[in-house]
């Protein structure tokens, strides 16, 4: 296993690349500049020196293949340097808004599999029955609604209800605390986001749940089990769940590392401050270093991920050695 | 007389002349005193430092943490008139309208504790005026007037010109001109991009990158009295839903830039008497630019039926009721003295009251010109509020004398991408201004200015506007400014004027004296503000 474990992280380091080449030239093929856009935006007259100063302070006057190499080295070092909109550090900057990210996408991955594990397991067992309609018909829903739309409609039931039954209507804070300064004012903002992104992460979970166990429930060794007498609920939670959960898992993986950095419109609906909205005011602020940074972070987080679910698969399947 | 003149023309030129409506009167009520204000901001700055940033986005968040030379009245933002703010009395000019001498306050602190003096002031202005290599002022062109600043004592700055002008004073008001530490300069010329260090009614104190800047009472502020809040929380909220909401759930107070209609509708629908309207007519506007580099915008017959195609007065009726605009206006700020009347508008092509006849013409026009289907793409920008509404609005005009447009809409770097480049036909862009100085915002329609995009040169428009900009009598500068007007909507069209903005500012009632301006960039350093909670 700790050689597999080596050898997939060796082959992080052409995908790395490759995605560092990929965003690289992806960035600079976007019309526009990040000093035009800084100093012209604000509708007041641009004095060419000005502009000129800006390029030269970021270095976007450069050659390309100059540019390249300082991109190259400080990936080498895991030093990204600075933003090229704010001056600041990359690291401070993600660092800041890593912390949200990783909650969010961890209270909504709780929320996922609280729900889609039970309810994917009973719609398969209750096959064809009033319950699996109900679960099928959720699930599909969830997976039709935009979780940003869900999120939409979250705060516009919140502030309603608050003002029907309190008088003033209330909305969830929009300003990030830490879990650890606030408990309470931090989980009244996340619950919310958390609660909409789960719900359609767990809508895809519950239908592959279901499916999976659909497809254990009518192999032979549950047949046998069943023909040996076991008990059902043993028989669904020890041999059927168990082998039916690697697709689950797969899934969840994904999504996770996909919440990491993928929740744009989801943060911007709910004011997070989080990578997803980072991303977005990068890459329209033409900043080139945070958005290279980004992208090799979500990719190196993909990386991992695929990784733990992979080491997960062996753990949940014995059959399953990576050495061999 | 000349100096009569002259003062009279200051005081016209000097500044806002806006004319505000607010939906409940300013309150005369006792400031209370505590509290923290929370209001929405929709970007976050890329930087501290305001001799470099363009951005509303630095101002609402960092202005209230400086102080600035002079400013306008704080109290009656809308007068007309400029306060000093670091300097003891807003001084008139000598030496023929050359010399501008201020005396500074000796009691005016830097928050951390050193006193601030001429020597900060010359440091600042002499970075603004002339920066040193390698720096950026944005707005130095707009000191191209100034010949000279000196500081011959710890009290006294003087700026000396090398012409009488009436954008100077205006210039200097500008809420951007932060005073900055001279120490603190000589140190590191970058180091306010990112650190404060003011002498404002309030004290930094804190950000959180992306989510929000905190100021903190400062208690050795000049004004004695002020301010009155024990601080503030800028808020940072892309999406306007989210800003709309946060007001009506209570988590920010206001958002000082301006919603449209329907959100203040919506805002007063649900909070009733807890919200206040504050609203003024807005110092931007939305300008058509025609690409003279291209065929068939090098026909002034085309670009004036471009303009003779569009019904500027009922647009303003209905496209109000939808949209950041109203004013129909000319080349200058709506109802300020150097601007056009009316009866004066109706001259102009395009700003005809018979809206047939100037259809008529401009069907005319284009069969003259060969184009009498004329094709183009109208560049815009993909902002909503309130760029891709008039955009629309400005097809169907055009549709009607048989002009056909399609709509690129880009975003804000590759929009401005397409007009450095040249890259267009016919460019929807704008001018959006601190101070209401007609004579220098009206530099946009020279062609060789910096922020003009539409590739042409018309000497006798520079010629004018030198000469209006050179005179001291306001009749005179009046006059060239309509000749300046026609030659730049009518005889050359070479830009034409769509509508002004119209600025919203719907806020929590509880939130008292700030009153609305005609520029999101004034007024904003919250000393007056106070919570009636």
């Amino acid at each position: 296993m700790l050689g597999y474990i080596v050898k997939r992280v060796l082959l992080m380091i052409p995908t790395l690349l490759g995605a560092a080449i990929l965003v690289f030239l992806l960035m600079r093929l976007i019309p526009g500049d990040i000093c035009m856009l800084r100093m012209a935006s604000g509708g007041g007259s641009v004095d060419p020196t000005v502009l000129r100063n800006c390029r030269a302070e970021i270095g976007t006057d450069q050659p390309m293949l100059a540019q390249f190499w300082v991109f190259i080295k400080g990936l080498a070092v895991l030093d990204f340097g600075q933003s090229m909109w704010t001056g600041r550090p990359i690291i401070d900057e993600i660092g800041l808004r890593f912390q949200l990210s990783l909650q969010v996408a961890i209270m909504a991955t709780l929320t996922a599999i609280a729900l889609a594990i039970p309810l994917g397991t009973i719609s398969a067992v209750k096959q064809n029955s009033w319950i699996d309609y109900v679960v099928r018909t959720f699930s599909i829903a969830g997976v039709a609604m935009p979780s940003f739309w869900l999120g939409i409609l979250i705060i516009l039931g919140i502030l309603i209800t608050s003002k029907a039954w309190f008088g003033t209507p209330w909305m969830p804070p929009i300003r990030y605390v830490p879990l650890w300064v606030d408990p309470l004012y931090n989980l009244s903002m996340l619950i919310w986001p958390a609660l909409a992104t789960g719900y359609r992460y767990s809508a895809v979970a519950t239908r592959m749940t279901r499916s999976a166990m659909l497809e254990v429930l009518r192999e032979d060794y549950v047949r046998t089990a069943r023909a040996k007498g076991v008990f059902r609920k043993l028989i669904v939670r020890r041999h059927a769940l168990r082998n039916a959960l690697l697709p689950v898992i797969t899934i969840i993986g994904i999504e996770f590392a996909f919440l990491m950095g993928g929740l744009v419109v989801t943060e911007q609906v709910f004011n997070l401050n989080g990578l997803g909205k980072l991303f977005v005011e990068s890459i329209t602020n033409y900043d080139y270093n945070m958005t290279q940074a980004l992208v090799m972070l979500v990719v190196g987080i993909f990386a991992l991920t695929n990784l733990v679910v992979d080491i997960l698969y062996a753990w949940l399947d014995p059959r399953i050695r990576y050495n061999r | 007389m000349a100096t009569r003149r002259r003062r009279t023309a200051f005081a016209l030129l000097a500044g806002l002349l806006a004319i505000p409506f607010a939906f409940t009167s300013a309150d005369a009520q006792t400031p209370k005193k505590g509290g923290i204000l929370k209001f929405v901001v929709p970007d976050e700055p890329p930087s501290f430092d305001g001799h470099k940033e363009t951005t509303f986005a630095l101002i609402h968040p960092i202005a209230p943490f400086y102080s600035t030379l002079i400013r306008v009245e704080p109290e009656n933002p809308n007068s007309g008139k400029f306060a000093c703010d670091v300097c003891t009395a807003v001084p008139e000019p000598t030496d023929g309208g050359k010399t501008y001498t201020f005396k500074i306050r000796t009691d005016v602190k830097f928050h951390d504790g050193s006193v601030l003096t001429a020597k900060d002031v010359l440091a600042t202005f002499e970075r603004i005026v002339d920066p040193p290599q390698g720096i950026s002022s944005a707005r130095r062109a707009h000191f191209s007037m100034v010949d000279s600043v000196t500081a011959p004592d710890d009290q006294t700055v003087v700026f000396k010109l090398k012409y009488p002008s009436g954008a100077f004073m205006p210039a200097l008001a500008t809420p951007y001109n932060f005073i900055y530490q001279k120490a603190k300069l000589d140190q590191d010329q970058r180091w306010y991009e990112k650190n404060v260090l003011g002498s404002g009614p309030f004290i930094f104190d804190g950000r959180e990158a992306g989510a929000v800047i905190r100021g903190k009472r400062n208690p050795n502020y000049h004004f004695q009295g002020k301010p009155y809040l024990d601080g503030f929380e800028a808020i940072f909220a892309k999406t306007q839903t989210l800003r709309v909401q946060a007001i009506r759930g209570d988590q920010a107070a206001a958002e000082f830039r301006g919603f449209p209609p329907k959100s203040r509708d919506d805002l007063v629908n649900a909070l009733g008497k807890d919200v206040t309207v504050q609203e003024s007519d807005w110092n931007c506007v939305l300008i058509l630019t025609p690409n003279q580099r291209r065929q068939p915008f090098d026909d002034v017959r085309v670009r004036r039926a471009i303009t003779l195609a569009i019904d500027r007065w009922g647009g303003s009726r209905d496209l109000s009721k939808i949209a950041i605009v109203k004013a129909v206006g000319g080349i200058g700020f709506p109802g300020h003295p150097l601007s056009a009347s009316k009866e004066e508008l109706e001259k102009i092509a395009g700003y005809w009251p018979d809206l047939k006849k100037s259809q008529e013409e401009a069907k005319r026009l284009l069969k003259e010109a060969g184009h009498p289907n004329l094709k183009f793409t109208l560049q815009n920008r993909g902002v909503d509020q309130p760029y891709t509404i008039v955009g629309t609005w400005l097809i169907d005009q055009w549709k009607q004398v048989g002009i056909t447009v399609d709509q690129k809409v880009d975003g804000t770097g590759p929009f401005y991408a397409a007009l450095d480049n040249g890259a267009f036909d016919v460019a929807l862009e704008f001018n959006c201004q601190s101070m209401v100085n007609p004579l220098v915002d009206v530099s946009k329609f020279l062609g060789d200015s910096g922020d003009n995009y539409g590739g042409f040169k018309d000497p006798e428009a520079n010629k004018l506007f030198d000469s209006m900009n050179r005179t001291g009598d306001v009749a005179e500068q009046r006059s060239i400014m309509r000749a300046y007007e026609r030659r730049v909507l009518d005889e050359q069209a070479s830009a034409s004027i769509t509508l002004w903005w119209y600025r919203i500012i719907p806020h929590r009632t509880y939130m008292k004296g700030w009153t609305v301006t005609p520029s999101h960039y004034l007024n904003q350093d919250l000393s007056q503000v106070w919570l009636d909670k």
